[in-house]
């Protein structure tokens, strides 16, 4: 009962707005967009939370990479819950072209610093579909991991995890510290009341920058173009008698 | 993004449109100070529980009932803002998780068809802390202002039955205690009705008590140990009858005045189930709102400690009518919450559904239906948070004209435009399978509760000819005498000379430019109406208040007015601090402004009629009316009833 998590939130186009490219091609048109936190995200604070009121965990810190509305996001999680927040502050350009290669190396170091025993994530984003930084986390902290979780159990010093893969489940025991990816069927996430909306004001947020971290977020990889997906095409029709 | 430095752009825009002195009176809302006060200070020697954390202004200029004088209040041009990007974003995340709720996890077509909100979701609107909005923190609620409230109603009317049954748990059912409660009664009841452990109800109307409240017939008497009051009576068409733990009541009690009169008089009572002897009937099966509680509801005998009299005994009507005025500015935002979402899905229809190989969206009856609805609830959405911003800046406010206006246009509004977007959809709106028929029937109550608008209507007309009353009874006793006045009517003559009034409150300073017009025929508009007024008061003196059909058309210039300068007041806002499509929202202004000019002109014209020539319009209708009510009922021959 003295373990602390992390927990990764971010802030994307909301799963009900449709998308739109921008006219120049250059990206998807987010201005005056609702956004809300990354439905897997949440999956994974209520995690969290749950193992904070089972009294396995202590403490659940939320973190999010982004610009300053990044915070609401993290406001969303003290909300569900969570302790404390660290926001990272990477906006215009930078964020633009941040990847999860940049991010899994800010998390590593916020998990080292916080000394956290695990670090939950959501096992990808609904904006970049990546998939890539939870896994990358790991790596970089050389740390088991647990992907595509639909059930996490504390087991004495260790975690055991229901994995959703191609073919069923599979359940592993991994060791601690871990970090774990969240799959669609681990929890139902709760609401942020509003009542609690409230309380999360005197939350305190950590204000930081790529610069505290010591990590290079320099571009790997440039977009070249972003289009629409290709409109179907009206099937053709079959006519006559089918025998 | 905008949101984040809206105040400074706002600042530098219109310093850049050279309306820097507007800074001076820029509205900010603390966002979470208590605010349902209206009328507070009424019983301010009772232990005010508030702490208002910054020294607000008493009240304001009573902007509704100036206009009765041809005056008009530049302050108002400014639209009102939250104060701070905090408490803003605080508000968002509210409605957000909110917005989120009512899609996922309320299921209103449920709600209508069972009549009944199932305990599940009673529990998750308690859990969401949707019972205690205006309570302050200190009692357990949330201690939202008018302006908070007001945003999260948009996300609650999303479903009329929860919408209605939180209403009259917390707008009317223990608002009486919230403004008029003494500390012990705050303590004793506000913690467990902001969690909604209790819910509330309002007791007012009887069966032969409906909009002349003060006709009441549920008595109490007090014993002899004057320490019990013993309740009788039966109300009907009670909202949460069924199901509420606590009932503010009126009732008639005897009352000694200073002269040593007894005299019957309205006192209002806090009432527990648990006191006993109250019992209710059946849930009431209605058109709409079905899933809320309607109940009769009847006392017998119900004892009622003394301490439970809220105010003084005798004050009830005032505190009654102090209730229902605080809490209706809030359907207008109610209504356009519900409107923006309909617009939503009526796009949606009509950019997909083609006929005659074109897109609905294409024809021209389509786009206007289309425009009158968007701008109905621009209009409905600006008044709303003009008056909930004003509601929020001052201890005491004046400005339950504005909210029974705001209450008028927002029903209305809603009944028009759902009937609009049903025909958008056609034949399929009217099955059962889509939410829209629900909308239509759920909004009918709108005109008829909370003050039927017919009543509301008069209500403003009357409290604004009575403000221009005693400015003018020097003036009007003059001109109903012109022999011995001749100079005063000659001057007041010349004045008038001019087809239209003398343009000198430079309104188009205070707004950005591209609403020059719209606001200069705002001020004709208010010079137009006071002469009206004048002409009224001349012709008809106090019996002005027998008028109906008189003061319901100054009610609807009023109306149009205050409409005018909301949505004047916020496009200014909106186009000069850059918000996204500020040039849509100047174009539905300066095309509802544009209509309502030209509405007004016609009112004041059929004024003019009625006033001028004895055989009017009016007097016909009055006729026709009254040879129906002699034959009780159809007086005309059936077509067919005999050959000539």
């Amino acid at each position: 009962m003295s373990m602390r998590v992390l927990v990764g939130v971010k802030r994307v186009i909301d799963y009900a707005v449709k998308v739109r490219v921008k006219p120049d091609k250059m990206g998807v048109v987010t201005d005056g967009v609702k956004h809300s936190m990354n439905p897997f995200d949440e999956i994974a604070v209520e995690e969290a939370i749950r193992l904070k009121e089972k009294k396995i965990v202590k403490e659940v810190v939320a973190v999010s990479c982004g610009p300053t509305q990044s915070q609401e996001t993290i406001r969303t999680a003290l909300a569900m819950g969570c302790d404390r927040g660290i926001h990272v502050e990477i906006t215009g350009k930078e964020y633009e072209n941040l990847q999860p290669f940049h991010v899994s190396k800010i998390l590593a170091k916020i998990a080292k610093e916080e000394d956290v025993d695990m670090v939950i994530l959501g096992k990808q984003a609904i904006d970049g579909d990546n998939n890539q930084t939870g896994q990358m986390t790991a790596a970089v902290l050389d740390w088991p991991q647990a992907t595509f979780a639909s059930e996490v159990k504390k087991n004495n010093g260790d975690l055991t995890v229901t994995r959703e893969v191609d073919g069923g489940l599979e359940t592993i025991n991994v060791k601690l510290p871990a970090v774990i990816t969240t799959d669609l069927r681990l929890n139902e996430p709760r609401y942020a009341t509003l009542p609690n909306i409230m309380k999360a004001k005197k939350k305190p947020i950590a204000k930081k920058t790529v610069a505290d971290y010591d990590v290079d977020i320099s571009p790997r990889q440039e977009v070249l173009s972003v289009e629409d997906p290709p409109v179907r095409e009206a099937g053709s029709k079959i006519i006559g008698n089918t025998v | 993004m905008f949101s984040t430095n809206c105040t400074n752009i706002c600042r530098l825009a219109l310093r850049r449109n050279n309306i820097g002195h507007l800074q001076k009176i820029k509205r900010v809302i603390p966002c979470r100070k208590y605010a349902s006060n209206m009328a507070e200070s009424d019983y301010s020697g009772r232990g005010q529980a508030e702490i208002v954390e910054n020294v607000k202004p008493v009240t304001n200029v009573p902007f509704a009932k100036q206009l009765f004088l041809g005056k008009f209040e530049k302050d108002m041009l400014v639209f009102p803002e939250i104060e701070s990007n905090d408490e803003l974003n605080h508000l968002n995340a509210m409605a957000d998780q909110l917005d989120k709720f009512f899609l996922e996890d309320v299921d209103s077509k449920a709600i209508d068809v069972n009549a009944k909100i199932p305990d599940e979701t009673f529990q998750q609107m308690k859990d969401f802390g949707l019972f205690g909005m205006q309570v302050p923190e200190d009692y357990g609620g949330l201690g939202l202002n008018a302006t908070a409230y007001a945003r999260l109603t948009e996300c609650i009317s999303t479903d009329g039955a929860i919408a209605v049954t939180l209403a009259a748990h917390q707008a009317i059912g223990f608002k009486g205690i919230l403004i008029a409660g003494t500390d012990a009664q705050k303590d004793k009841y506000l913690p467990k009705l902001a969690s909604g452990e209790h819910i509330a109800a309002f007791c007012l109307t009887e069966p032969s008590s409906g909009s002349d409240a003060a006709s009441i017939q549920t008595r109490a008497t007090l014993s002899e140990d004057g320490k019990t009051y013993l309740l009788n009576g039966g109300k009907i068409w009670i909202s949460n009858g069924g199901i509420a733990d606590v009932f503010t009541v009126f009732a008639k009690t005897p009352v000694t005045n200073d002269m040593g009169e007894t005299k019957d008089k309205v006192t209002a009572f806090i009432v527990e189930r648990k006191f006993g002897g109250i019992t209710n009937g059946r849930p009431e099966d209605k058109l709409g709102i079905r899933g809320s509680n309607t109940c009769e509801v009847h006392f017998e005998n119900t004892p009622i400690p003394v301490e439970n009299v809220l105010g003084q005994p005798g004050d009830g009507f005032k505190i009654a009518m102090n209730i229902l005025n605080s809490g209706r500015f809030s359907m207008g935002a109610a209504g356009a919450g519900m409107l923006k979402k309909l617009i939503g899905w009526v796009s949606e229809h009509i950019t997909t559904r083609s006929q005659f190989g074109k897109k609905l969206s294409e024809f021209g009856l389509i786009q206007e239906k289309l425009a009158n609805v968007a701008m109905t609830t621009y209009v409905m959405e600006s008044m709303a948070y003009m008056t909930a911003g004003q509601l929020d800046q001052y201890q005491n406010p004046d400005l339950a004209v504005e909210a029974a206006m705001v209450k008028v246009f927002a029903s209305e509004g809603c009944w028009y435009s759902i009937n609009e977007a049903m025909q958008m959809f056609g034949g399929m709106s009217y099955m059962k399978d889509y939410p829209y028929e629900r909308y239509l029937r759920d909004a009918r109550i709108l005109l008829i509760f909370e003050g039927t608008n017919e009543i509301l209507r008069l209500f403003i007309a009357l409290n604004g000819v009575q403000t221009a009353g005693k400015e003018l009874t020097d003036a009007v006793r003059k001109m109903r005498d012109p022999l011995n006045n001749l100079g005063f009517l000659m001057s007041k003559g010349i004045s008038r000379m001019g087809k239209s009034p003398r343009l000198t409150m430079e309104l188009k300073e205070c707004v950005h430019p591209v609403l020059a017009d719209p606001v200069e025929d705002l001020e004709r508009n208010v010079l137009l109406f006071q002469r009206v007024i004048e002409d009224c008061l001349q012709r008809h003196g106090k019996d002005i208040i027998d008028q109906q059909l008189i003061l319901k058309r100054l009610a609807d210039i009023a109306i149009d007015l205050y409409a005018c300068t909301a949505v004047i007041s916020r496009a200014s806002r909106s186009k000069s601090i850059g918000l996204r499509n500020c040039d849509h929202e100047v174009l539905m202004t300066q095309t509802f402004t544009w209509e309502a000019n030209r509405r007004i002109n016609q009112t004041i014209k059929d004024i003019q009629l009625n006033l001028t020539i004895s055989h009017n319009q009016d007097e016909y209708k009055t006729r026709i009316a009254k040879t129906i009510a002699k034959n009780n009922g159809w007086a005309a021959e059936h077509p067919l009833a005999r050959n000539w």
